[in-house]
């Protein structure tokens, strides 16, 4: 199947010298959810802000639905909704005269059934009315998102979205992407919160210092660099590793009465049979063990730091 | 093919805009030009001699107009997209599936049409108190709809090249007010010395006023076609200033 989004070899130097992107390729399919993890300045933004169409690219190409985004700029456009990272609203309008004019711009005929609709699914639609700036933070955020939906978008860019918001709000945006996704809406999400890409996306792109370092599928990623740790709490103290053990490559605790053992990163071909046994025939006795594999924080703090 | 709706939402929003503000954006500059016409025209007027034949209150009538015209084009064009830049909501006409020209047909097209607005009621307001004649109406519709638009496209490069609300007020307040009081508009550039006549045919806003005056009483400073081929000329300039902006992305796009 042909991707929704295709990024090839995509270049952003800006004008004081600064390299935003180095050559990108990137394809994105239609239906998923694509998380972009960086840290500040990595390019996440840069990246959005090229496919849709506010960023100039230095080299390489987009295509949107199989559309040039530069020299088919309006089939592509028309298929995008973008929510900034910025809360950028008309403060003195109305809630629904910006839905309206979102609609307007992406060349949508005025539909107040769906505006409505968008306007209810956010719980905005008691403030159809009410002027912006009236509104709480997280009700702008609705908005921004609410205008993003106006004009019924077949892929959705988030950037951010859940900055700054309450826990409510947070789980509340989460359920609609959800819903939206299920509506066969592509959405690309970029988040510092690795909570966040972990609840949500099918899979998750790195992105650092302009480059694309990984994407992969969550759970394969999480799989592949996920390191697992076995730990052995032992009944009495130990002063050091046994030698018979020395194979396993332990560590002990400070306290002397943990062992941990680190095994193989695809967690599928360990050798805990072999290391229990070994601990057995060693004469240490054990009353309870654990397992602890790392999560998409640590994997995405361990790429980064690479 | 065009992006008919966008346009429309565009327009509609920003015109919007206007009728919500109703006395900031056309109470208080049809007020304010009123007052020229009761002052020069009521009071002060009446005790004037007549200027190449014309009561001195009607012959302010087509400069005072040009004046509100000029001020009220750039100031509500440079505003119009100013400020979405500033706040931010500029992103979203750009990522919008719209062409240079729809954007500017929206934003401009917006502008012209409150300035036309502004004209027409000053106009009607200033037949309260001076006599007035016009006797090329057409002409002094083609005039007045070529100015709005010239000095709205104008306006609209302003909103784009400031990047603070004083750069917006600097070339209206500086340039603007100053060439046009010193374009005739409250006095025919034959009653100056002849060094400062030919100094002031360096003024754009001469042609203007002359060409717009002559709309109403067949007298002008200078030859009418020169004052529509001086407006077309200032209209070109903006066009191309406008599709140099949009072809880079100046201020508009990194």
């Amino acid at each position: 199947m042909q991707p929704i989004i295709q990024i090839e070899n995509l270049s952003k130097v800006y004008a004081n010298g600064f390299t935003a992107l180095k050559s990108i390729n990137l394809d994105i399919r239609e239906g998923e959810i694509i998380a972009l993890l960086g840290p500040n300045g990595a390019g996440k933004t840069t990246l959005i802000s090229i496919v849709c169409g506010i960023v100039k690219a230095s080299s390489g190409s987009v295509r949107i639905g199989g559309y040039d985004n530069v020299k088919q700029y309006r089939a592509a456009r028309s298929l995008i909704g973008l929510v900034p990272q910025e809360l950028a609203t008309d403060s003195f309008e109305s809630v629904n005269s910006t839905f309206k004019l979102s609609r307007g711009l992406f060349g949508k005929a005025p539909d107040q059934a769906w505006l409505d609709q968008v306007l209810k699914d956010l719980s905005l639609f008691d403030k159809k009315h009410e002027w912006i700036i009236r509104l709480s933070g997280g009700m702008k955020r609705r908005v921004m998102i609410g205008k993003a939906l106006a004009h019924q978008p077949r892929i959705l860019f988030l950037d951010e979205p859940t900055a700054g918001v309450d826990v409510e709000l947070r789980q509340d945006m989460w359920q609609l992407v959800r819903r939206l996704r299920e509506d066969g809406v592509t959405i690309i999400l970029t988040t510092h919160y690795l909570e966040e890409a972990e609840e949500m996306a099918d899979r998750i792109g790195v992105i650092n210092k302009g480059e694309l370092m990984l994407v992969e599928d969550k759970q394969v990623l999480m799989r592949k660099l996920g390191e697992k740790r076995l730990f052995l709490h032992l009944t009495q103290t130990l002063a050091k590793i046994p030698e018979a053990l020395a194979a396993f490559q332990l560590d002990l605790s400070e306290d002397g009465l943990t062992l941990i053992y680190r095994y193989d990163k695809q967690g599928e071909h360990s050798d805990i049979t072999q290391l229990l046994g070994a601990i057995e025939a060693a004469g240490l006795r054990w009353r309870d063990l654990d397992t602890e594999q790392h999560s998409l924080e640590e994997i995405f703090v361990n790429l980064v730091r690479k | 093919m065009i992006n008919i709706h966008g346009v429309n939402a565009l327009y509609k929003f920003e015109m919007a805009r206007t009728f919500r503000t109703l006395a900031q954006s056309i109470v208080s500059p049809v007020l304010s030009t009123s007052l020229y016409f009761v002052v020069f025209g009521s009071a002060i007027g009446s005790r004037m001699s007549e200027v190449d034949g014309v009561p001195y209150g009607a012959f302010l009538v087509p400069g005072l107009i040009m004046l509100s015209i000029l001020t009220e084009s750039i100031a509500n064009a440079s505003f119009g997209i100013y400020f979405p830049r500033f706040i931010g909501t500029i992103y979203e006409v750009l990522s919008a599936p719209m062409s240079p020209l729809e954007i500017v047909i929206g934003y401009v097209g917006a502008a012209t049409s409150k300035s036309l607005l502004i004209g027409v009621i000053i106009l009607a307001t200033a037949s309260l108190f001076v006599p007035l004649e016009i006797r090329h109406p057409w002409v002094m519709l083609l005039f007045l709809t070529l100015t709005s638009l010239s000095f709205s496209l104008f306006g609209f490069i302003i909103g784009i090249w400031a990047d603070s609300f004083e750069k917006l007020q600097v070339i209206p307040l500086l340039i603007i007010t100053p060439l046009t009081f010193l374009g005739g508009s409250f006095y025919s550039i034959s009653m100056l010395p002849p060094l400062w006549q030919t100094l002031t045919l360096f003024n754009p806003v001469v042609y203007l006023v002359s060409g717009f005056r002559w709309s109403f009483y067949e007298i002008a400073d200078v030859n009418v076609g020169v004052s529509l081929a001086m407006t077309l000329l200032f209209l070109l300039i903006c066009c191309v200033i406008l599709y140099w902006v949009f072809k880079t992305g100046y201020r508009l796009k990194k």
